[in-house]
């Protein structure tokens, strides 16, 4: 019986494929809501990362074997995931940022390669290693945001471009790396650079000529921000005050104020709305970005907020800031993720982020009200806990980089600048009800000093030293399950490092994710016992997905250690605890896995498979 | 050995000159007088004078984002307390005010000029002492202890 559902699902999606629909996410939708495909990145527009596939399950996945493997040829780290749709399996790679289409009939075979021609000074822009997030599929046509701030949209079939749109400009510090998402006839593209100076927007192209439909920015005047201060709300209640993306700044540092857009977009399809979240308030030395020299009025709107779109016009219909006047770089980038539960006896639309400062947010995504902010690691100390009249977290002043001052070391600090979790999307079960939550466990020393702004030039004026968490199990990671409802942990997996792969739920009651010394590893999702790992050719950053082709259902990952854990990591982190110059010599990661990305394909041994 | 120096060095030592002076408020008084060729960092008890502590911070904000951690390189660039065993000052300044382009296969390598970047040309003998001190092993990784 389970077979027969697989092979039907597989078998609509070569229909789906013909003709095009009114309205190009009502395709990608129809794609995504067959569990046969892998449609977009997070799996859904809601951002969920499930799959109803159960083929797979507790019982046989310890007998998953490989299939096939694909080396992409490029070294650097490899972000996002394949994206599967019928019999092709479409994956892109870091700078030079290679999109191959590949023929599932024939074990990946290339069905057509692009490769980009791009300046290489934009390498040196890209903070934290060349990654890119992954291509986006709708209405015939492969979108790409490559490094060089070109969006590129490719003609499914030749893999020739149809048209391409230049979004930002390098030699200014701009550079893409996340994943567009198509929602409506538009496609959204972010920018980062957070580390350059950047001024962060959110853009909406018009999928059928590459024309720009509107540009959110992050910071400056109401009308760049798109803000209608009597009707967009904050906290339940319209904003009142005018232009607070340039009177929360002092001068015209709000030009250089970063609110970068560099992680998931989600999508609402009923209220027609997208979901995504800021980033870092540009330079990290916070007394650079007071307003009078003090805290006060200097929140620094709206960097480190997660943003409410109209779809059509890209006006605000609410916006939260989690962390006002970031001295942490807590990019609030991370996805949020959308679900329907109950609370106190009453259905709601609901929106979960797990928040790089290390709270979890639970809000109404009808109307931006805050219904809960709780620790997902035990151990974040610089805020005791969120006001949930104010919506702002009560900073602990010992750990306050600018309370204690420009050059002036604030130390023992968790998370660190890099989060309890950065970009690595986690994923949902309807089922359970519960997040798999990718976390890092890492803490940190961190001081700020003066530094000038260049053009194109880092601009960060702070230097931050690394360490595992202390009192802890020593490493650098935990692969958690978490109850939104109650706001608690109910397992957690200790990993020696960060865990930077995006999680995979399946209906199989079995969850996966990547490790970076380069394992698969499959967990029970009730229990959070390991059932079964595998170890891939380097380091995973990438995300996991799974997909069904030729009745069996598959799981696919890209390999390819890099990223910010490839820099932060490679040589190993120093515990403070150990005196100087000692390095836990289990924290190096090069004594574990070296560059080389490489896609990864498993499904169940034939006999499993067909029974 | 004799280097012919992008007309960026001589700024840059100039630069240097004023900042060494403005970055006094650390400076113990009784220490010998750095020189990048013959004396770059002064160490004692384990402890760095202001100038490479200065380094360690510079490094943090302008090169760790690439380069890694305290000189120990990345998955992304090389160990530069390992570089600075293989380059004279020189050389040294001439790569980080010029930058480099090296292309090898798939190993693509390109490092920004950080000429006119004040953050980094102003502080630069002091990366250098900094680095100088890594590659020697007169310090270990994080953050170094200072002399006061």
């Amino acid at each position: 019986m389970k077979m027969r559902r697989l092979l039907t699902a597989a078998g609509c999606v070569a229909v789906l494929g013909v003709g095009i629909p009114a309205q190009a996410n009502e395709e990608v939708e129809k794609l995504q809501s067959k569990s046969g495909n892998w449609a977009m990145q997070l799996g859904n527009y809601k951002g969920h990362r499930y799959s109803e596939l159960d083929e797979i399950d507790k019982s046989n996945v310890g007998k998953l074997q490989v299939a096939w493997q694909f080396s992409t040829g490029v070294l650097r780290g490899h972000e996002g995931g394949p994206i599967v749709i019928g019999d092709a399996m479409y994956i892109h790679t870091p700078f030079p940022n290679k999109v191959y289409k590949l023929d599932l009939d024939n074990q990946g075979e290339v069905i057509w390669a692009y490769e980009p021609r791009q300046p290489r000074d934009v390498i040196p822009v890209m903070c934290c290693d060349t990654v890119n997030r992954g291509i986006a599929y709708a209405d015939g046509k492969i979108f790409l945001a490559q490094a060089d701030n070109t969006l590129v949209a490719l003609d499914s079939k030749t893999g020739e471009p149809v048209w391409s749109v230049e979004n930002g400009d390098h030699t200014e510090g701009e550079s893409l790396t996340a994943a567009p998402v198509v929602a409506k006839d538009k496609v959204l593209v972010g920018i980062s650079g957070g580390e350059f100076g950047v001024r962060g927007h959110l853009t909406a192209y018009n999928i059928d000529d590459g024309s720009m439909a509107w540009r959110a920015w992050s910071t400056g005047p109401d009308a760049d921000v798109k803000i209608d201060p009597e009707e967009t709300t904050m906290m339940g209640e319209p904003i009142g005050e005018q232009d607070l993306g340039v009177k929360t700044w002092p001068g015209d540092e709000w030009k250089r104020g970063g609110g970068t857009t560099w992680g998931w977009f989600t999508y609402d399809t009923e209220t027609e709305t997208v979901y995504y979240g800021t980033g870092n308030p540009g330079v990290w030395n916070p007394e650079q970005r007071a307003v009078d020299g003090t805290r006060k009025g200097s929140d620094n709107k709206w960097s480190m907020s997660i943003f409410a779109r109209d779809i059509d016009t890209g006006e605000a219909k609410w916006v939260y800031q989690k962390t006002p006047f970031d001295e942490w770089d807590y990019d609030g980038v991370n996805e949020n993720i959308l679900i329907e539960r109950e609370i106190d006896g009453e259905q709601r639309k609901l929106l979960v982020t797990f928040d790089r400062n290390g709270f979890a947010y639970v809000l109404d995504r009808v109307t931006g009200e805050l219904l809960s902010a709780e620790k997902y690691d035990p151990t974040v100390n610089w805020a005791s806990h969120v006001d949930m009249e104010t919506g702002r977290p009560q900073v602990n002043e010992e750990k306050s980089t600018f309370a204690q001052g420009t050059n002036t070391i604030t130390k023992n600090i968790c998370p660190a600048a890099l989060g309890t979790k950065d970009q690595q999307p986690a994923t949902y079960s309807p089922e359970t009800g519960l997040f798999y939550v990718p976390t890092n466990h890492i803490c940190m020393d961190y001081e700020p000093y003066q530094v000038q702004y260049v053009a194109g030039q880092p601009y960060v004026g702070a230097t931050v030293s690394m360490f595992p968490a202390p009192n802890s199990h020593g490493g650098m990671g935990n692969f958690i399950a978490w109850d939104p409802i109650k706001a608690e942990i109910k397992w957690s997996i200790p990993e020696r490092f960060a865990v930077w792969s995006g999680a995979l739920a399946t209906a199989g009651n079995v969850v996966f994710y990547g490790t970076l010394e380069g394992y698969v590893k499959a967990a029970d999702m009730q229990t959070g016992e390991i059932l079964w790992k595998f170890k891939t050719p380097s380091g995973i950053i990438g995300n996991i997905n799974t997909y069904v082709h030729d009745g069996a259902q598959h799981i696919a990952v890209l390999s390819g250690v890099g990223g910010w854990p490839g820099i932060g990591m490679a040589a190993g982190l120093t515990d403070p605890q150990a005196g100087l110059g000692a390095v836990g010599a289990h924290s190096k990661l090069s004594q574990y896995t070296q560059l080389g990305g490489v896609l990864t394909v498993f499904k169940l041994p034939e006999e499993l498979a067909s029974r | 050995m004799p280097l012919k120096l992008p007309k960026y060095v001589v700024l840059s030592a100039l630069l240097c000159a004023t900042a060494s002076v403005a970055s006094a408020d650390g400076k113990t008084a009784d220490l010998p007088a750095l020189d990048p060729q013959t004396n770059p960092y002064n160490i004692r008890d384990g402890k760095v004078d202001f100038e490479t502590y200065n380094g360690y911070r510079r490094y943090g904000g302008a090169c760790a984002r690439c380069h890694g951690p305290s000189g120990t390189g990345s998955s992304f660039a090389p160990a530069l307390m390992d570089s600075v065993e293989q380059l004279d000052y020189a050389e040294f300044v001439n790569v980080v005010v010029n930058g480099k382009n090296i292309e090898s296969g798939s190993r693509n390598r390109v490092m920004p000029a950080f000429g006119t970047n004040p953050n980094v040309i102003q502080h630069i003998n002091d990366i250098w002492g900094y680095l100088q001190a890594r590659a020697d092993g007169a310090i270990g990784p994080g953050r170094p202890e200072r002399i006061r």
